[in-house]
């Protein structure tokens, strides 16, 4: 009686999780199973590994506990062995101490390569990346093309096989900006300016979303991502410059007012918006911002972008340093 | 006149959903129904005099038991709610901000209102029996702790009636939860519920520390007490370090919004990560705070069901005080993705994956305690059985998050909820749960029903899996956490679906334990010997329920295992009676009205910061000022029990001749 209960309950579970599996097999789309990108591609394979990995152990813990207890059930007639004293030994301590040792110490030195490999920035190529400035609001996501001098709500276009910089900032609670099948999120901050290196290998839409909470309609954060060759991001640039619908101060206060918004595109914006919007949720008190208070706003031209880059670039900065920087900046009143 | 009062109520009250005037209605029936039966039974002394006013450690251990099955109940149907509202793409079951809410107060409840008191319910009933001891170090603290747990709990609870519940999610990071965008009261009812609950538990934290370094049986030296014992210690001491890293944060997050400071907003200098670092300096050890018991538990019971000493208690005991120890260094890996650069991202990535030695090299002992033992498959030995398989994959999965790049792609979606609740679920709920059928008996003096325990077992284990396991799918298939809907084009419905259809099996799990504890007060399997599991520790040598004072003798426990090892040199005859002469008069702490009405005065205070009404948080604030002076001046708070009512209750209980 006991066992057919047991047995049936194991039955339910694996009908149930090949069930799961058959279900998921025909509708669902595995977006981070399908890299499209360099970034997306290596952390594809450092889940497989240490999916691996963790594999290794499990599994024969799994056997082995099934095997112990039906080996030494307590019922009438069972010969295994019996030693209430033995609780004691040596070396099977050693064994099973030792063997996760060995496997954190190789998950570890995959993890601190891969680490230290995506924070830096990729290695240059003779293609000219492509700068794109995020803004998360409530509750949309505005894209801006500072070398283009355009802007989109809810989409974004980027060339295939370009590497893309995404700096992200937020005019509304944190956020998280998350294209999986480019690459992993990175959270933006109101105040701050986070980069983020991306790229799409081959032409292809893709989702994109917001993943950290942010309110009532966070759950409608959710923007395309379209990567096309280089001729046709050039054409669809030309078509949005040439629909004359600009972005003004004014117009992107009434954007940044909470509420869902469709896709939009502008012709323009104004060139300091990004930064702008940086300052006035306290982006002056941030140490790598120093400099920029005394500075005019940045324009379009090249030189003053990168030097812009250089100091929102975040990538460096733990959050006991900024915490630090910020005691000292406190007597700034620049708004 | 009448337009103003309207007005004050339509923002007091919660209006506007159902669901809500449903619960209205509800409360409103079961209060009338306690009431009345209080007053029609005159059963108003026997409340005050046996339950609020009490000190006794096991009473207090009830207390905290019911108090978080009735949070488990809560906090359940919030899941429910959710999972309802998920099942299938767009629907409209509930709206966003109701759906925030709810999220929002599952989370805190379950962690907070549940978990805690669960474990601190285990705490009181056990430790003091397993050690020896007659109650805990401070016995009136313990009390305090309850009562501000559970007024606490409570100012916590009727915000989804009056004012509205909090919004911002369980750790309410800022800006989010700050008075720019969230302006109503659920944030109030946040910082003081769990401010007032949060004093509680550092409370019992340090009660329980004294209590086990001080209040130990003669002969028990550390490396001889039970592993629960030890895994309370190490809890404990996570406990005294972290909970005051809670305090301190939800006291900087009530100077930003009520006195308008600028600690975690940029726009003032201050800094939103500060909160999150802060947040999840407590909130990671707070973890490993509500999982060590649990492996205490697993450690008892699989030694007792398997009637084999525990295999490698010094190496058990040095993994418990590892994990205390790393639980400090791992915080950052909730956050990975805030930009902390690579060297921070290490560190912390390493940090976690070394948690997962010691914890492994546990399921280990655990398993090679069985091995060569004899397997009794009882009620608390399911659960047990049912949590290795489970936290084993629940923890691969967290090595797996803790792999920093990859938890690029993990952080925030189904991915890493499936993982905090297969090791929260599987951990902490099966292994509380094991712990209540395994002492049950003890306290209440009677065992749970057998068959309807199978029952629930099952739906829950099946129940879990269902639920759980298509979440890790969806975390690939993009679905974040939070999200109260989603469209068809995703494909995320069928797992969705699958997903629902094992939350509420788990709901049913739970109806039948109701049921279970209901059936077996009047039908279940009596205690007599007081020994019903044949167990090993200490609190087996005394009769169930326990007399007030728990031991007539001290008794001398110089062995691990000593109630065993003595059972066995008796070759498991039953022990003698005591001769009567050897019996003394018995020091107890007496009783007090205070630390109820103490924490009362808290409500009310907590209860006035909410509102912004500054004449009731002063009063509030004013009661317990009174209080703690009345206490200050209370010198008679202890009393010997005589020797004669000693004798009456051993002779009673065949345990003296």
């Amino acid at each position: 009686m006991k066992k057919s209960s047991k047995l049936r309950g194991l039955m339910l579970l694996i009908t149930g999780l090949a069930g799961v599996l058959l279900l998921s097999g025909c509708e669902g789309k595995f977006v981070v199973f399908d890299p499209q990108g360099p970034v997306a591609e290596t952390q594809y394979r450092l889940i497989i590994l240490s999916a691996i990995l963790c594999a290794i152990v499990v599994i024969p813990v799994l056997a082995i506990t099934a095997f112990i207890v039906i080996r030494y059930r307590d019922k009438p007639g069972n010969t295994a062995p019996y030693k209430p004293h033995w609780d004691d030994s040596k070396v099977l301590e050693v064994l099973w101490w030792g063997i996760p040792i060995i496997i954190i110490g190789i998950l570890g030195a995959y993890t601190a390569r891969d680490t230290y490999g995506l924070a830096k920035k990729p290695v240059v190529t003779d293609v000219k990346p492509i700068k794109i400035q995020v803004t998360s609001l409530d509750w949309k996501w505005l894209f801006q093309y500072p070398d283009q001098n355009i802007a989109t709500v809810n989409y974004v276009h980027i060339p295939a096989g370009v590497q893309v910089d995404f700096e992200l900032t937020s005019d509304a609670p944190m956020n998280s900006f998350w294209i999986p099948q480019l690459g992993g999120q990175e959270y933006t901050m109101p105040g701050m300016a986070m980069s983020l290196w991306l790229q799409a290998d081959r032409p292809g839409e893709y989702y994109g979303t917001g993943a950290n909470f942010t309110g009532k309609d966070f759950a409608h954060m959710r923007f395309n991502v379209v990567a096309e060759s280089q001729a046709d991001f050039n054409k669809w640039v030309e078509s949005v410059k040439g629909s004359n619908n600009e972005l003004t101060k004014a117009g992107y206060e009434t954007l940044a007012t909470p509420g869902q918004s469709d896709e939009q595109s502008f012709s323009s914006y104004p060139s300091d918006l990004f930064d702008s919007v940086v300052m006035k949720n306290g982006g002056h008190h941030m140490d790598m911002n120093k400099d920029e208070d005394s500075k005019a706003p940045a324009n379009s031209d090249d030189k003053s972008k990168s030097d812009t880059k250089e100091g929102h670039d975040m990538d460096d900065m733990s959050g006991m340093d900024m915490n630090n920087s910020n005691s000292s900046e406190m007597n700034h009143n620049h708004q | 006149m009448y337009a103003s009062i309207k007005s004050f109520a339509s923002s007091f009250f919660v209006t506007g959903d159902p669901l809500i005037y449903g619960a209205d209605v509800s409360i409103g029936l079961t209060t009338v129904a306690i009431l009345f039966v209080l007053f029609y039974f005159k059963k108003w002394g026997w409340l005050w005099r046996e339950w609020l006013t009490t000190v006794d450690h096991k009473k207090i251990g009830m207390m905290y038991l019911i108090a978080s099955l009735l949070m488990l109940f809560r906090g359940g149907v919030d899941a429910l709610l959710m999972r309802a509202q998920l099942a299938m793409p767009n629907v409209h079951f509930l709206q966003a901000e109701h759906y925030n809410e709810v999220f929002t107060t599952h989370g805190t409840i379950m962690i907070l209102f549940m978990a805690m008191p669960m474990m601190f319910g285990l705490f009181n009933m056990v430790v003091p029996l397993q050690i020896g001891a007659r109650d805990v170090a401070y016995p009136y603290l313990n009390a305090v702790s309850f009562w501000l747990f559970f007024f606490g709990a409570m100012l916590f609870n009727i915000s989804f009636v009056i004012g509205g519940s909090p919004d911002a999610g369980w750790l309410s990071y800022p800006p989010l939860s700050e008075m720019s965008h969230s302006p109503g009261v659920g944030q109030n009812f946040y910082i003081w519920g769990i401010q007032i609950s949060g004093i509680g538990s550092l409370a019992t934290g340090i009660n329980f520390i004294v209590t086990i370094l001080k209040m130990r049986a003669p002969g028990m030296k550390l490396m001889k007490m039970p592993m629960f014992s030890w895994s309370v210690l190490s809890s404990s001491i996570i406990i005294i370090f972290a909970f005051p890293i809670l305090t301190v944060t939800l006291a900087l997050l009530f100077i930003d919004r009520f006195l308008g400071g600028h600690l975690f907003t940029m726009d003032g200098g201050g800094n939103p990560m500060m909160y999150v670092n802060l947040i999840w300096m407590w909130g990671h050890p707070e973890v490993y705070i509500v999982v060590l018991p649990a492996f205490g538990i697993f450690s008892e019971i699989v030694a007792t069901f398997s009637r084999k000493r525990i295999f490698g208690y010094k190496s058990m005991v040095f993994a418990l005080m590892s994990i205390s120890i790393l639980s400090f260094f791992t915080w950052v890996h909730h956050f990975f993705t805030m930009g902390a650069g690579a060297d921070v991202n290490v560190f912390f990535a390493i940090a976690t994956m070394a948690i997962g030695i010691p914890t492994g090299a546990k399921v280990f002992n655990w398993l090679f305690t069985m091995f060569r033992g004899r397997i009794r498959l009882e009620q608390p030995m399911l659960w047990t059985l049912a949590f290795i398989p489970c936290f084993v994959v629940g923890g691969a999965t967290g090595v797996m998050l803790a792999v920093a790049p990859a938890d690029y792609q993990y952080h925030n979606s189904y991915f890493l909820i499936a993982h905090f609740h297969q090791v929260l679920i599987g951990g902490v709920v099966f292994g509380y749960l094991a712990g209540i059928y395994y002492w049950w008996p003890k306290l209440f003096g009677f065992k749970l029903n057998e068959r309807l325990g199978k029952w629930a077992f099952w739906l829950w284990n099946i129940g879990f899996y269902v639920c759980f396991m298509p979440q890790y799918a969806l975390g690939f298939m993009g679905m974040t956490r939070r999200v109260y809907t989603y469209g068809w084009d995703l494909g995320w419905g069928p797992l969705n679906l699958v997903s629902t259809i094992g939350a509420f099996l788990m709901g049913i799990g739970f109806v039948f334990q109701v049921w279970q504890i209901l059936y077996s007060v009047k039908y279940g399997e009596r205690d007599t010997t007081g020994d019903p599991w044949n167990g090993r520790t200490l609190e087996w040598s005394i009769p169930s329920p326990p007399p007030m004072y728990n031991f007539a003798v001290v008794p001398y426990a110089g062995e691990q295992d000593s109630f065993w090892e003595e059972k066995e040199r008796r070759d498991f005859a039953p022990a003698p009676p005591v001769p009567v002469a050897q019996l003394e008069a018995i020091h107890m702490p007496r009783n007090s009205g205070v630390p109820f009405i103490f924490s009362a005065c808290w409500f009310v205070a907590g209860f006035g910061f909410v509102f912004d009404w500054l004449w009731m948080a002063i009063l509030g604030m004013v009661g317990v000022g009174v209080t703690l002076l009345v206490r200050s001046f209370q010198y008679d708070t202890d009393y010997y029990v005589p020797v004669e009512e000693v004798i009456e209750t051993e002779i009673a209980a065949g345990r003296a001749i």
